[in-house]
């Protein structure tokens, strides 16, 4: 739950989301969406950071250079959720069809006793 | 330059202790008496919900106050042994009818009375493509952040 709170909360941030989007669009170094932005290269970091650090972009190095991308398991938070969503209401309906199928053999066992 | 970003289909697998055409009528007759009740896009409490046992049946969710509110209908519908639904819920928790993510859903005689069933939620990258739904729905109130706070607060009450 604390990841997916977290991943809300940094995009909430209206620039944040903007550099998000950018990288959306492919991987990026930092000097590229700075150059993208009406922001400056440490405000990009500083946002870059946050955006990692909620899980929803990772960094790796290219050269000299580090290049930022969207960490698809980030952008999987709806997967997630259903996944575990899924579980929840699987379990529910493998509870449902054995109590009905007791129900039935007590009726079954009851019709045989008379 | 754009990559596509694509979330595995989420998949299940259980075994339950009936017949496949009790387990078929149970998940889609009985849909609504195993159903968590507490997942609902309507605006009031779910009362019920309905999924017309047919090919291009209706799904959808009644509230207390007999609002009807879709979920997606019936793709497929091969009883006992298969079932095709279509889940247009996008990730901003609203229904739009061209949004389509499936699932399916097999079930499979396994001897002594058993079936398994298998179950697949695909298409979901296709939730992504409204990126700006999310968005709306993440900084809106009742998105996201509260809904998911109420689930969890589902699981942890059990």
């Amino acid at each position: 739950m604390a990841d997916r709170h977290l991943a809300f909360k940094a995009l909430a941030d209206a620039t944040r989301r903007e550099v998000f989007e950018r990288l959306a669009a492919g991987p990026k170094a930092v000097g590229e969406l700075a150059d993208e932005l009406p922001v400056t290269r440490p405000a990009v970091s500083q946002h870059l950071k946050a955006l990692k650090s909620a899980g929803l972009v990772t960094e790796r190095r290219e050269g000299t250079r580090r290049v930022y991308q969207i960490d698809p398991a980030g952008l999987g938070q709806m997967r997630a959720w259903l996944d575990q969503f899924w579980d929840t209401a699987l379990n529910a309906f493998q509870a449902e069809v054995s109590r009905t199928e007791k129900l039935d053999a007590k009726h079954e066992r009851r019709s045989r006793r008379k | 330059m754009s990559r596509t970003i694509q979330p595995a289909p989420v998949r299940k697998i259980l075994t339950v202790p009936a017949t496949p055409q009790r387990a078929f009528e149970v998940f889609t007759a009985g849909f609504d008496r195993w159903w968590p009740h507490s997942h609902t896009i309507g605006k009031s409490a779910l009362q019920e919900v309905v999924l017309e046992p047919r090919a291009g049946g209706r799904w959808y969710g009644i509230d207390d106050d007999g609002t009807e509110t879709e979920w997606g209908d019936v793709l497929v519908w091969e009883p006992p042994g298969r079932l095709v639904l279509a889940w247009r819920i996008g990730a901003d928790w609203q229904y739009h009818a061209d949004l389509l993510t499936e699932i399916e859903v097999t079930f499979t005689a396994q001897g002594g009375g058993a079936t398994r069933v298998d179950f697949e939620h695909r298409l979901l990258e296709r939730m992504g493509d409204a990126a700006a739904s999310v968005r709306d729905a993440i900084d809106g109130p009742g998105g996201w952040t509260s809904i998911l706070q109420d689930y969890a607060d589902v699981v942890r009450a059990g």
